[in-house]
């Protein structure tokens, strides 16, 4: 029966592709009602060669916001759905790293959190790879670097905050793995993740708001030209910057922020 | 057999995202386990991202990055010369929002999990028929 439905379906779409446009047809009805607009007018309008980037940031801006708040959204979902908040269990359990010995502590007796020596592990302990960690040591400062490049790059190459944030989070993640959870959220821990997240929602609606306060629409970056000191083109093309970071930071923390509730299933221990 | 061949030719784009958006489909209707579900619905994106792309593209086009006419009036920048940027601007968007969904399903399918200790949908249902009798 769902076989006889996927076939159908997939009949009739094929028989629709026959009123398509061919493949690379320069006079397709997408490319010619307002993409030849943006592919002309960007360098005028926003001075910014990457079309991508001022099509995203600019002329769709009110999209982009509104997929910063859906990105934003489901990070909270996720927390909503698995984070439990339990009480710290009374017997927690060391590993002694020079010897590899696990110290069982009992209610009362107290180890510092962050000492040099012994890390705290759970029941299901297994020890991580040598070789992985090295490696993941290694990569990631040059996956951080990247990633800015990435977000601050994407006026004049491919890039922007939604693809370096990702890497952000990537490698972040990376980190989280290769070690385990609890010295990744020694990095960056819940709270910033959930704050950084937030904090990039309102500054791309915070910079859209000011516009409005200068007297000029909502998003239109050509109002921040008083303050920045430069001519209203220059003016969205450092507006569009503004924004992207603000992307970047929401994408790159909520990218974390559901990887430390799924790979824990919300309890924030040790993870995978 | 011209006009066939002619469409074939053409539009075999269309051909592939079409038959990687049915194994999504089919994924999704037909397989049991809940986890099989989420695959199909990212199979099903993908395929839409990949059509999305394919209807940008233009012959003997570049990408959409305007190399020069920064300050110089004679190079005017002409449409034709660079592909369409709008529908890369929608993908870019929903590659984004498809991680993050596929983080919220597998959120939901996790709290499924604990409360049904299964992912099989039929299990799940004789579990709830059994509960309400």
């Amino acid at each position: 029966m769902g076989l006889i439905t996927v076939v159908l379906c997939g009949a009739m779409l094929l028989f629709g592709t026959a009123d398509f446009p061919g493949w690379g047809d320069p006079q397709s009805p997408a490319s010619s009602h307002v993409s030849p607009y943006y592919i002309e007018k960007s360098i005028p309008q926003t001075s910014v060669p990457n079309i991508v980037t001022a099509v995203l940031a600019d002329y769709r801006g009110y999209d982009t916001m509104f997929e910063t708040t859906v990105i934003f959204t489901a990070g909270i979902a996720c927390f909503f759905l698995l984070r439990i908040q339990r009480k710290e269990p009374e017997i927690r359990y060391y590993r002694h790293i020079p010897t590899g010995i696990t110290l069982r502590v009992e209610k009362g007796a107290k180890l510092p959190e962050d000492s040099k020596v012994f890390e705290r592990i759970d029941t299901l302990y297994t020890p991580h790879d040598l070789i992985i960690k090295t490696t993941a040591r290694l990569v990631i400062p040059f996956l951080l670097i990247f990633a800015l490049y990435v977000i601050t790059h994407g006026h004049y190459g491919p890039g922007g905050g939604f693809q370096g944030g990702v890497i952000l989070g990537a490698a972040i993640i990376l980190f989280a793995i290769s070690y385990d959870l609890r010295s990744a959220s020694r990095k960056l821990s819940e709270r910033a993740a959930a704050l950084l997240s937030a904090a990039g929602v309102f500054i791309y609606a915070g910079t859209g708001a000011f516009c409005l306060l200068l007297a000029s629409n909502f998003l239109d970056y050509g109002a921040l030209a008083s303050i920045l000191g430069v001519d209203p083109v220059t003016a969205r093309s450092h507006g569009i910057l503004i924004v992207e970071i603000g992307v970047g930071a929401t994408v790159m923390a909520v990218m974390v922020w559901i990887y430390y509730n799924l790979s824990s299933r919300g309890k924030h221990d040790e993870g995978l | 057999m011209d006009d066939i061949l002619f469409i074939l030719i053409s539009k075999y784009n269309y051909w592939g995202y079409i038959i990687l958006m049915m194994v999504g489909l089919y994924a999704m209707i037909i397989k049991k386990n809940l986890v099989k579900k989420i695959i199909g619905m990212s199979i099903m994106q993908t395929a839409i991202i990949f059509f999305y792309v394919s209807i940008g593209v233009k012959k003997n086009a570049t990408i959409p990055i305007i190399t020069r006419g920064h300050n110089n009036a004679a190079d005017i920048v002409r449409a034709a010369d660079y592909i369409n940027p709008l529908p890369h601007v929608l993908m870019l968007t929903a590659i984004v929002v498809a991680v993050a969904t596929l983080g919220v399903a597998l959120a939901l399918a996790i709290k499924v999990y604990r409360h049904y200790d299964t992912l099989e949908e039929d299990e799940i249902h004789d579990f709830l028929k059994n509960q309400a009798k």
